[in-house]
C-alpha cells in the first residue's frame, strides 16, 4: 500500500505534462477531467494511504522508499527517495484534499479563459512540486520541490501575463524567494560539507553527535535554512512578494496561501525540527520573526482596502502565528494551525472569487457592501471562515490551534510573556481585520447590485470547506476543555513533545484571554464598520490617521527600502555599464594604435625632400649620441 | 585509428561541402552525414569503453617531426569523450539550425563550420604540446570567417576583435610551450612536446607560475574570465546562429579544457599559488556577466552575456580542486552548451522571423508562438538553474566542492543564482509576455521543433539522471584531485621550509 506514495506527486505531474502537450488540442471537459482528475487521484491514494497509516502503522510510524539514484560523486550520493511520517501524511492530506477543492472550484471559476489549459497544467506542476516538497526524504530532492513551487507560483501569477503588473508580481515573487532560495542552498552545501549526507534522518540523527548544543556551525546551518524558509513562507523581512501575488487568478492565491507554497517554510522548519533544537539562538529567531511578522501583517491588514490584499496580509500574520510556534517548541500546534489554516484560508480565498466575480470584478471593498442578501451562501461561508481566521472562541477551528501556539508561548521553556503578549494582540487584530471584511462586504448599503449565482463546482467546495473550517478544530481540544487531543497523538510520532511548565489554571485563564482577545477584536470591528462608520472615517482624516494608514497600507515602507537601496541602484548601475566600461580599456588601445597608424601614414609623404631630410636628421642624432654617450 | 577518424570524418564532409557546394542541399546533406558518422564513431567509443578504471580510453601516437621532438599523439579520456561527444552534437544542431538561414556560399559556410568542429575535436585529444597548438590554431581561422562572411550588421568589427584576442592569447600560450620544452631539454636532455613526458618536469616556482601564466593566456581569454571577455558578446551577437552555438557551446569550452588538462597537470604548485585569484575572478565573472546580461536591450547580447557569468562557475569549480567540484564543472560545461546553444537556436529563429534581436521590439510573443515560448522558458529555467535541469547539477556539484575550499566564494557566487533569475526571467518578461507587439511570428516548424526538443530532453536526462556523464568522467577527476592533493602536500611543506628559514 505504502508504496503506491510515489503516484501522490506523480498523477498531478503526468496531469502537467499531459496537459502542456497536449493541452491545445483538447476540449474543456477532457482539460477538466485530466487537470482536477489527476489530484483527484492523487488525494484518493492519499486518502488510502492515511487510512492505513493510521488503522495500521509502519513500524515505528515511518518508512522510507528509495526509487532512484539521482547522482553519486565523490560520496555525495542524493536519492530519489520518499519518506513517509504522520508530518508527511498530515502534509499531504491537507494539500491534495485542499488542492483538489480548489481544482474542482477552477473548473467553473476559470471556465471563460483561453488559457484553460495551460492554467490547469500550471496548477498540476503546483501540486505535484509541493507533494516532492513534503515528501522528500532528502534535502536535495526538497530543493527541487522547493523550487518547483517557486516556478509554478512564478507561472501563475503572471498567468495573464499581457498585463505588466501582473508579469513584474511574478517576478517580483520569484525574486525574492530565489533570495532565500540561495541561502537554503548554502546551508546545504554546509550541512553536506559537515555532515557528509543530506538525507533528512541521517542529518537528524548525526546533528547532536557532530555538533555541541548552541554550536556556531549548528547555529549556522539553521539559520540559512531559516532564511529559505523566511522567503518561501512571505516572514520578514521578505514578506514583500505576497501582498503582490494577488495579480494571478484567485484559484491560484487560494493554492498559495493555503495549500502550498507559504507553508513551504514552515514545513523545512518542522522537518529540521532536531537541527533548530540544536540550535537555540536560530530557535529564538524563528519565534521572534513570527511574533514580528504576525503583527505587522496585522496591522497591515486592517487598512487594506482591496479583499484579495487585506486576504494576503492576512495569510502573512498567520503563517506568523506559525513560526511563532515552531520558536516556542510547538510543533504539533504549528502543524495544526497549518492544517485549519489552509481550510479557512481556502475557504476565504474562494469565497472571495465568487464576490469578486458577483460584483463585476470590483476588488476595493469600500465599494461593495450589503451583499450578505444577494448572496447568501458566499455569506454564510465567508462569515465562518473569517470567524475561523479571527479564532472564534469555542465554535472555530482557527481557535483551537491558536490557542494550542498561545499556550505553548506562554508555557514552553522557549516561550516567554513578550512573545505571548505578541501574539495576543496579533489576535485582536485579526478579530478586527477578519470581521473587518465581513462588515464591509457584507452589510451596510448595497453598492453593487448583482444576480449572480455561484454553480455547483464553486457552491460545493465551499461548503466542504465551511465544514471543516468549524469541525476540523475539535479533533485536538485544550487539556482544561476536553480530553479529544487525536491530532497531536498522532503528530507526536513525528514530532517532538514539547515542556510545558505552567498547570491547568494557568491555561483556563490564558484561554479566556484570548478568547476575550479574538472578541476585542470582533467588537472593535463592529463599533467602527457598523455602529458607527463615521469613527473609522474621521480616524482617517486627523494627519497622524492618515500617515500611520498610509504606512501600514504601503506595507510598513519594506518596498519602498528595497527599491531605494536596491533594486533602483542595480537597474541603473546595469543600465549605465551596459557597453561594458571594460571594453573601454579595449577600445582605447585600438583607438591608440589606429592613430599611431595614421600618424605613421602622415610620414609618407612620397616627397623625397622630405625622406631626405628624415636621413640627415637621423644621422645628425646618431653622431651627436655617439659624441655625448 | 578511430580517433583519427573522428578528427578526418568532418574534415572531409567538410571539404566535399565546399567542392560541391553549387548544390546546397548536398553540401548540407553530406554535412550531416559527416556528422552522422562521427556520432557512431562516439557511440562505439562511448559503449566500447568497458571498464573505466582506466584513465586514458585510447591512443595514437607516431612521430611527426622527430627533429623538434614533435609527434601525432591524440589520445582520448572520459573528459575528452564527454566533450567531443558535446562537440559532435552541437555539430549537428548547427549545420541543422543554419538550413533556412544561410543561403549564400553554403558550401564555404559548411566546410568552415565543420572545420572548426573537427578542430575542436582534436584540441579535446591532442596530448602532444604543438599537435594541440596546431588544432587551437584550426579552430580559430574558419570561426573568423564564420563571423565575418555570415555575420551580421557589425561583423567585421566582431571578428577582428575575436581574431585578436584569441590570437594574443595563443602567443602567450606558445611561448610558454616552448619555454617548457626548453627547460625540460635542460634538466633531462630530452627535447619534446609530447604530455606525458613534459609531466612533472621540475621547475622553481616562478618558473611554473610565469609559463602557468602563459597558457592561462590562452585559456583565459576563451572561457573567457573577467576583464578578457569583452570579445566574447560581440563575436556571440554578430556570428551566425551556427557560430554562436559553436563559440558559446564549444569553444568557451576548450579554455576551460585547457586549463583541466594542461594547466593543473603541468604546473600544479602554480595553480594552487593561482586558486585564490581564480575565484576571485570566477565570481567577479559570474555576477558581472549576470548584471551586464541584464543590462542589455539586444536579446543575443543578452544571452552571450549570459555565458560570462556561466563560465565564472567553471573557473571556480575547476580550482577548487577536487572531484567533486571538477565534476560539477563536466556537467556545467555539457549543460552550458546544450542549453546556452538552444537559447541561441531561438533567437536565431526569432531574428529570421522578426528581422530584429532588439527586445524593445518584442513582447507578448507567447500568444503569438506558445510553443517556440514553452522552450524558451525551459532553457531560461535552466539558464537559471532550476532543479531537474542539468545546469543545477552542475552548479550545485560546483558549489558543493567549493564550499570546503572557501565559504565566501560560495556564497558570492550562490548570490549569482539570484542575479541569474533577475535576467533570465527578465528576458521572458521583455520578449515573451507583456502586451503583444505587431510583429507577426508563426510557431516552430518541425524542423526547428526537433532542434529544441532534443536538446530540451538532453538538458532534462542529465538533470536528473547525470550519472552515465559522471562515469565517464569519474577517473580522471578523481587523478586530478589525488595529483593537486600531492601537489598541495608538497606546496606546503615547501611554504614551511621556507618559514622555516625565514624564522631561523
Amino acid at each position: 500500500m505504502f508504496k503506491l506514495i510515489w503516484l501522490v506527486p506523480a498523477l498531478p505531474l503526468f496531469g502537467f505534462l499531459f496537459l502542456t502537450v497536449l493541452g491545445s488540442r483538447l476540449s474543456k471537459p477532457a482539460i477538466s477531467y485530466i487537470g482536477a482528475g489527476s489530484v483527484g487521484l492523487s488525494a484518493l491514494v492519499t486518502a488510502a494511504i492515511a487510512y492505513s497509516f493510521i488503522t495500521s502503522p509502519p513500524d515505528d510510524y515511518r518508512i522510507a522508499f528509495i526509487f532512484a539514484d539521482w547522482m553519486n560523486v565523490a560520496g555525495f550520493n542524493p536519492k530519489f527517495g520518499i519518506y513517509l511520517d504522520a508530518l508527511a501524511v498530515v502534509m499531504i492530506v491537507v494539500i491534495t484534499f485542499v488542492g483538489f477543492l480548489i481544482h474542482v472550484y477552477s473548473t467553473e471559476y476559470m471556465g471563460d479563459d483561453d488559457g484553460y489549459a495551460r492554467f490547469f497544467a500550471y496548477m498540476n506542476l503546483f501540486m505535484s512540486s509541493m507533494l516532492i516538497l513534503v515528501l522528500a526524504d532528502n534535502l536535495l530532492f526538497l530543493y527541487l520541490g522547493w523550487e518547483g513551487v517557486g516556478l509554478s507560483s512564478y507561472l501563475l501569477i503572471g498567468f495573464w501575463y499581457t498585463d505588466p503588473e501582473n508579469d513584474k508580481a511574478a517576478i517580483k515573487a520569484f525574486l525574492v524567494t530565489r533570495v532565500g532560495d540561495a541561502a537554503f542552498a548554502v546551508g546545504l552545501f554546509l550541512l553536506f560539507f559537515h555532515l557528509g549526507t543530506l538525507n533528512i534522518q541521517e542529518i537528524l540523527l548525526n546533528a547532536p553527535q557532530v555538533w555541541a548544543m548552541g554550536s556556531f556551525v549548528a547555529t549556522a546551518a539553521a539559520l540559512l535554512l531559516l532564511v529559505g524558509a523566511v522567503g518561501k513562507s512571505a516572514q520578514l523581512p521578505l514578506q514583500v512578494w505576497l501582498p503582490d501575488a494577488m495579480a494571478g487568478p484567485t484559484p491560484v492565491s487560494a493554492l498559495i496561501h493555503a495549500a502550498t507554497m507559504v507553508t513551504a517554510g514552515v514545513y523545512l522548519i518542522a522537518r529540521m525540527n532536531g537541527l533548530y533544537i540544536l540550535a537555540p539562538i536560530a530557535q529564538s529567531f524563528v519565534a521572534y520573526i513570527g511574533m514580528f511578522t504576525l503583527l505587522l501583517a496585522g496591522f497591515s491588514a486592517i487598512v487594506q482596502t482591496d479583499l484579495k490584499r487585506a486576504l494576503a496580509y492576512s495569510t502573512i500574520s498567520q503563517i506568523g502565528y506559525m513560526f511563532l510556534a515552531l520558536g516556542v517548541d510547538a510543533w504539533s500546534g504549528a502543524l495544526f494551525h497549518f492544517a485549519n489554516h489552509a481550510f479557512f484560508k481556502a475557504l476565504l480565498f474562494l469565497a472571495a472569487g465568487a464576490i469578486i466575480n458577483s460584483v463585476h470584478h470590483e476588488q476595493d471593498m469600500l465599494k461593495m457592501g450589503g451583499l450578505r442578501k444577494q448572496i447568501p451562501l458566499v455569506f454564510w461561508v465567508f462569515l465562518i471562515g473569517a470567524s475561523a481566521l479571527a479564532a472564534l472562541p469555542f465554535i472555530t477551528n482557527g481557535f483551537y490551534s491558536k490557542d494550542l501556539i498561545l499556550w505553548h508561548a506562554w508555557a514552553s521553556p522557549k516561550g516567554n510573556v513578550l512573545l505571548w503578549a505578541g501574539g495576543i494582540i496579533g489576535a485582536v487584530l485579526t478579530g478586527l481585520y477578519a470581521y473587518r471584511m465581513v462588515f464591509l462586504v457584507f452589510f451596510g448599503e448595497a453598492k453593487i447590485v448583482t444576480d449572480y449565482k455561484p454553480g455547483p463546482a464553486i457552491s460545493i467546495p465551499l461548503v466542504i470547506l465551511a465544514f471543516f473550517s468549524i469541525f476540523s478544530g475539535f479533533i485536538q481540544m485544550p487539556e482544561v476543555l476536553g480530553q479529544t487531543q487525536l491530532f497531536t497523538e498522532f503528530t507526536h510520532t513525528a514530532l517532538p513533545v514539547s515542556r510545558i511548565l505552567s498547570g491547568h489554571t494557568t491555561e483556563a485563564v490564558l484561554i479566556i484571554i484570548a478568547s476575550a482577545a479574538s472578541l476585542i477584536g470582533l467588537y472593535i470591528a463592529y463599533k467602527a464598520y457598523i455602529k458607527d462608520p463615521q469613527l473609522a472615517v474621521n480616524l482617517l482624516k486627523t494627519s497622524p490617521g492618515s500617515a500611520l494608514n498610509n504606512f501600514f497600507f504601503h506595507g510598513w515602507g519594506f518596498d519602498f527600502v528595497y527599491y531605494t537601496f536596491i533594486v533602483d541602484p542595480f537597474t541603473h548601475l546595469a543600465r549605465a555599464g551596459k557597453n561594458d566600461v571594460i571594453d573601454y580599456f579595449y577600445q582605447g588601445i585600438a583607438y591608440v594604435m589606429r592613430k599611431a597608424n595614421y600618424l605613421f601614414g602622415e610620414i609618407q609623404t612620397g616627397n623625397i625632400r622630405n625622406y631626405a631630410m628624415g636621413l640627415i636628421f637621423g644621422a645628425l642624432l646618431t653622431v651627436a649620441a655617439l659624441v655625448f654617450s | 585509428m578511430i580517433l583519427i577518424l573522428l578528427i578526418v570524418v568532418p574534415f572531409l564532409a567538410g571539404l566535399l561541402a565546399w567542392a560541391f557546394g553549387k548544390k546546397a542541399s548536398f553540401a548540407r546533406w553530406i554535412s550531416l552525414v559527416g556528422l552522422a558518422i562521427d556520432t557512431l564513431l562516439v557511440a562505439i567509443l562511448w559503449f566500447g569503453a568497458g571498464n573505466s578504471n582506466d584513465v586514458w580510453l585510447r591512443s595514437v601516437n607516431f612521430a611527426w617531426i622527430p627533429q623538434f621532438g614533435i609527434s601525432f599523439h591524440l589520445a582520448l579520456d572520459g573528459l575528452g569523450l564527454v566533450l567531443i561527444a558535446l562537440s559532435v552534437f552541437l555539430g549537428i544542431i548547427s549545420v541543422a539550425v543554419s538550413w533556412t538561414e544561410i543561403q549564400d556560399r553554403v558550401g564555404f559556410f559548411h566546410f568552415n563550420l565543420l572545420t572548426v568542429v573537427a578542430g575542436i575535436i582534436g584540441v579535446f585529444m591532442a596530448l602532444d604540446l604543438i599537435l594541440f597548438y596546431f588544432f587551437w590554431e584550426i579552430m580559430l581561422v574558419p570561426m573568423y570567417f564564420l563571423i565575418a562572411i555570415w555575420g551580421h550588421e557589425n561583423r567585421l568589427y566582431a571578428a577582428v576583435k575575436f581574431f585578436l584576442f584569441t590570437q594574443i592569447g595563443s602567443l602567450f600560450m606558445l611561448f610558454a610551450m616552448v619555454g617548457l620544452a626548453f627547460i625540460h631539454y635542460q634538466s633531462t636532455g630530452l627535447f619534446t612536446f609530447d604530455y606525458f613526458k613534459l609531466l612533472g618536469t621540475p621547475l622553481t616556482p616562478r618558473i611554473s607560475l610565469l609559463l602557468a601564466l602563459g597558457f592561462l593566456g590562452a585559456f583565459a581569454v576563451k572561457l573567457p574570465i573577467f576583464l578578457l571577455h569583452t570579445w566574447l558578446p560581440d563575436a556571440h551577437t554578430e556570428a551566425p546562429t551556427a557560430g554562436s552555438v559553436i563559440l558559446a557551446g564549444l569553444l568557451l569550452k576548450t579554455g576551460a579544457y585547457g586549463i583541466i588538462r594542461f594547466v593543473l597537470p603541468l604546473f600544479p604548485g602554480a595553480s594552487i599559488d593561482l586558486a585564490p585569484v581564480a575565484m576571485l575572478f570566477g565570481v567577479l565573472g559570474i555576477i558581472y556577466g549576470a548584471a551586464m546580461a541584464f543590462a542589455q536591450t539586444d536579446l543575443k547580447r543578452l544571452v552571450a552575456y549570459s555565458s560570462v557569468s556561466h563560465l565564472g562557475f567553471v573557473l571556480i569549480g575547476i580550482f577548487a580542486f577536487n572531484e567533486l567540484a571538477l565534476q560539477g564543472t563536466v556537467l556545467q560545461m555539457v549543460a552550458h552548451g546544450v542549453s546556452t546553444g538552444a537559447l541561441f537556436v531561438l533567437v536565431g529563429m526569432i531574428q529570421e522571423r522578426i528581422h530584429t534581436r532588439d527586445m524593445g521590439q518584442m513582447g507578448g510573443f507567447w500568444g503569438k508562438a506558445p510553443v517556440l515560448a514553452g522552450f524558451a522558458m525551459l532553457f531560461a529555467l535552466a539558464s537559471l538553474g532550476l532543479p531537474g535541469t542539468a545546469n543545477f547539477a552542475g552548479e550545485f556539484l560546483i558549489l558543493a566542492g567549493v564550499y570546503p575550499v572557501s565559504v565566501k566564494t560560495t556564497a558570492f557566487a550562490a548570490a549569482g543564482l539570484v542575479f541569474s533569475a533577475v535576467y533570465c526571467l527578465w528576458m521572458m518578461y521583455k520578449v515573451f509576455f507583456g502586451p503583444s507587439s505587431k510583429e507577426t511570428l508563426p510557431d516552430l516548424s518541425l524542423r526547428e521543433l526537433s532542434i529544441v526538443f532534443i536538446s530540451a530532453v538532453v538538458i532534462i536526462w542529465i538533470g536528473v539522471h547525470p550519472q552515465p556523464i559522471l562515469n565517464k568522467t569519474a577517473a580522471v577527476m578523481k587523478n586530478t584531485q589525488s595529483n593537486m592533493a600531492a601537489a598541495h602536500h608538497e606546496n606546503t611543506l615547501e611554504t614551511r621550509f621556507v618559514l622555516n628559514k625565514l624564522i631561523r
